[in-house]
């Protein structure tokens, strides 16, 4: 179906080159940065480095405050594949693990490690992996992983993971097309380090052993072109490629199609179709990681922009705040309507939300748009349907259509359109009559649509768990109704196995409450009369008894208006309770106490007398209760006063 | 007279040999589909907050299964009776505010210093999201919360609360009314 190895390399050959649909022609404005060479942009007086600036999940911290760090040092440690270790960008004490605004359009604050820089800049001790053409590739490619190295192309993926492939590969293609207008920072990378981005792409061959390797470049970017086949003219199998300049011409499929015109499916990836792209950054990190040990601490980024004074390139260590940048390149904030600083280009950057947010991995540009340099969208009108956003897309896709569905919340009929292949270049919106900000559209639906996955996901989860406990719930009711079945079954047998016997025992039973009911009777009288000249400890056990009975008593009645019967069995009660020790009596008062007043409030319309064994209650516990000042006891009381107080007022909303 | 008993006669057995075929076919090529109610309790969020009126999520799929309004959900909102009534064939209609409205997503959060550990909510909780003993204190496993309120309630000394899910960048809507920052600058001029 797609055009073989041999086919391919004939065409190239010639010079010809396939081509994708659509795509546009913005200007470049890349003559305001490229002019000057790379600057060091110096040591900022603090370091915001996020924990997370790759796609995948966060690594292990190792630092903690008040550490001191060297450049170079790692911060965080991996053991999931996915995760990308962070390294100090300069020397310094760690001042703070905590949240800051992060590298993102939302402006939410991420974990970040703040280091207060001392200015010395002492290097980490690093462990170059020599002659690695003689090593084990499980070996570089871990060396890569602890380099904390992901894409420096914009997406952020980690670099040893693509690295780790064992499909056989034909292509492997360094991007140093750098599409998008501006931004200049892979340009001078490759004019002034074309030898260690060659270094590089010589450990990426090594490790992936492609049968040829292509190093793109854009046709606006001449001087980069020499540079590049200058330093790769040794190497048989590299080719350095001039492509015409056409945004998005530095998308990964569309680079992919316009080289090889090979697609990669839609739900692929380019090792599919036997390809694998690298940024030229990443490969000059790549030379860093295995010739010298370094780990990725450091970036080209564009400043440029009308409202700079002096926009060109910088080295800049990563962490540094936008602010820092800002100072070196002479940020004039009067030249535009309003401060806005956008991270990336202009096509797919976002407008920051804030100068603290520090330079991470993927930033390759802050732009600086002077007045009327940047139209600014606030003028969208309705969608005339002249289908130009169709013939611009890189993809193919219909971009009215997803526009219509998008804004409609008909995600459904979204997906089927094929959202998800949008890469959100920006070309629609680009040639949009009516300026509708059609990618910011894409964008909340396809936000919304992830997050109705996640949400189904979690469904399905909570339907499981609610299931397995209604399972549970009903499997314990069938063992108790088991062990009570069973029960009753050894009690009839016991009864039929000796009738006589068990009835004797019944008998006895009876025989022996009935005498204890007397004896009780004959013993009350004179317990009552002498209760006063007992001891202080004995009296209050007795009284808070005699509360809690009380309470219980009063509560009932506020219930179902009992007979006032039962007042000789409460009293009864109280005897049984001095055999209980002293702090449970005090806890048991407490609880009355709070009894009582709930009673009290639930009865507040009741009869009379009732009223009055409720103040008796409450009377009885005081002693009791003033004994018990403990914490805890303290505590449990408020917590039980909170109780009564939440359900006195539940009632009074049911009664109203 | 033969004629017409001949012809009654072959279209009774083609009839009864037709009529044997399709029942077979209808036993031994029997599709088996979702029953309905399975079809109904998919689409609806699980919370079994029981906001429905129903003891469940699954109750109210049978309860919308045998006709009763689907837009009783607040949980689900929109996008659920969306769902329901493209399932149902009826027309979706606005959300019954008499069963409460569309919030944003909480989750429940138990202030640890006031829990008497009384267990009431563990027992109330429909998900068994609430981990704790007898005198301990207890706590609820986020990720397991659906937000159903159901443990608010029972709580004797109201130390739960539900708070809202904090956004990050990961499930961060760009929503650009709320933010003012993030548009995409694209056109030049």
């Amino acid at each position: 179906m797609f055009a073989d190895f041999d086919q391919i390399m004939e065409r190239l050959a010639t010079k010809q080159l396939w081509d994708f649909a659509g795509g546009v022609h913005p200007d470049g404005h890349k003559g305001l940065s490229n002019q000057h060479q790379i600057a060091d942009a110096g040591l900022p007086d603090y370091l915001y480095i996020p924990i997370k600036q790759h796609i995948g999940v966060d690594a292990e911290l190792i630092v903690n405050v008040g550490d001191r760090v060297k450049s170079g040092q790692p911060l965080t440690e991996s053991h999931n594949p996915f995760a990308v270790p962070v390294h100090a960008s300069s020397s310094g004490e760690v001042i703070a693990i905590d949240e800051h605004i992060a590298a993102h359009p939302s402006g939410i604050k991420e974990a970040t490690i703040t280091i207060k820089v001392d200015g010395l800049d002492t290097q980490y001790n690093f462990d170059p992996v020599n002659n690695y053409n003689t090593r084990d590739k499980a070996e570089i490619v871990e060396a890569i992983c602890k380099a904390g190295i992901s894409g420096m192309g914009g997406a952020g993926f980690p670099t040893h993971l693509k690295s780790n492939n064992v499909k056989p590969i034909e292509f492997l293609i360094i991007n140093g097309v750098e599409c998008e207008p501006y931004i200049t920072a892979d340009d001078r990378l490759m004019r002034e380090h074309a030898w260690q981005i060659r270094q590089g792409i010589d450990v990426l061959n090594y490790l992936l052993k492609p049968r040829q390797v292509l190093i793109a470049i854009e046709d606006n970017k001449p001087e980069a072109f020499e540079t590049m086949s200058i330093a790769c003219q040794q190497q048989d199998n590299y080719q350095v490629i001039s492509i015409p300049t056409k945004y998005p011409a530095g998308g990964e499929k569309q680079l992919i199609q316009m080289l090889t015109s090979r697609e990669v499916p839609s739900d692929g990836l380019p090792v599919d179709v036997g390809c694998l792209m690298y940024n030229v950054g990443t490969c000059y990190a790549v030379a860093d990681a295995i010739i010298e040990g370094k780990p990725l601490t450091k970036r080209v980024v564009t400043l440029t922009g009308k409202a700079l004074e002096k926009p060109q390139n910088f080295w800049v260590k990563i962490g540094t705040p936008v602010e820092h940048l800002l100072q070196l390149s002479g940020y004039n904030p009067d030249k535009q309507e309003y401060p806005r600083i956008i991270m990336g280009g202009p096509m797919m950057g976002f407008t920051l939300s804030s100068v603290k947010v520090p330079v991470i991995k993927t930033t390759n540009c802050l732009l600086a748009p002077e007045k009327n340099e940047l139209a600014i969208v606030e003028d969208e009108r309705a969608c005339i349907r002249c289908s130009a956003c169709a013939d611009a897309c890189p993809i193919s896709l219909l971009p009215q259509q997803l526009y219509w569905y998008s804004t409609s919340k008909d995600y459904e009929v979204a997906q089927q359109y094929n959202l998800f292949d949008c890469i959100e270049c920006g070309a629609c919106a680009f040639v949009c009559p009516s300026e509708i900000p059609l990618v910011h559209y894409y964008r909340i639906a396809k936000a919304e649509i992830r997050q109705q996955k996640v949400e189904k996901e979690k469904s399905e989860k909570a339907k499981q768990r609610f299931e397995a406990r209604k399972a549970r719930l009903l499997k314990e009711k069938k063992e108790r109704e088991e062990k009570h079945r069973l029960a009753a079954e050894a009690r009839k047998r016991a009864m039929q196995s000796d009738d006589s016997g068990a009835k004797d025992k019944i008998a006895a039973a009876l025989a022996r409450a009935k005498a204890k009911k007397a004896g009780q009777a004959t013993t009350e009288a004179p317990k009552e009369s002498s209760g006063a000249p007992q001891a202080q400890s004995q009296q209050d056990k007795v009284a808070a008894a005699i509360a809690r009975a009380k309470a219980k008593k009063a509560a009932q009645q506020s219930d179902n208006a009992a007979s006032e019967k039962e007042q000789n069995t409460e009293t009864q009660k109280t005897e049984d309770n001095p055999s209980q020790d002293d702090k449970k009596a005090k806890v048991a008062a407490a609880i009355a106490r709070a009894k009582a007043k709930k009673a009290a409030q639930q009865s507040e319309d009741a009869n009379e007398p009732k009223q009055e064994n409720d103040q008796q209650a409450s009377e009885e516990s005081k002693p009791a209760s003033e004994i018990s000042e403990q914490d805890k006891k303290a505590k449990i009381a408020a917590a039980i006063a909170r109780a009564k107080a939440k359900k006195a007022a539940n009632k009074k909303a049911n009664d109203e | 007279m033969t004629f017409t008993l001949i012809a009654i006669l072959s279209f009774a057995a083609l009839a009864l040999i037709f009529g044997a075929l399709l029942g077979f076919a209808s036993i031994k090529f029997k599709v088996e589909s979702d029953p309905l109610v399975d079809q109904i309790d998919n689409i609806l969020p699980q919370t079994q907050c029981g906001q429905c009126g129903y003891p469940g999520c699954r109750p109210y799929a049978e309860a919308i299964a045998n006709g009763d309004e689907i837009n009783k959900c607040p949980p689900g909102g929109e996008a659920t009776i969306k769902e329901l009534a493209d399932l149902m064939g009826v027309e979706a209609k606005p959300l019954d505010a008499a069963h409460g409205t569309e919030d944003v997503k909480k989750v429940a959060y138990i202030r640890e210093a006031e829990c008497i550990g009384c267990t009431k909510c563990i027992q109330a909780c429909p998900v068994d999201a609430i981990i704790g003993a007898a005198k301990q204190m207890h706590t609820v496993i986020i990720d397991e919360c659906t937000g159903c309120d159901l443990c608010v309630e029972p709580c004797p000394v109201d130390c739960i609360d539900m708070v809202p899910l904090a956004e990050s960048s990961q499930n961060w809507k760009w929503d650009f009314n709320t933010v003012t920052v993030g548009d995409i600058p694209i056109r030049q001029l």
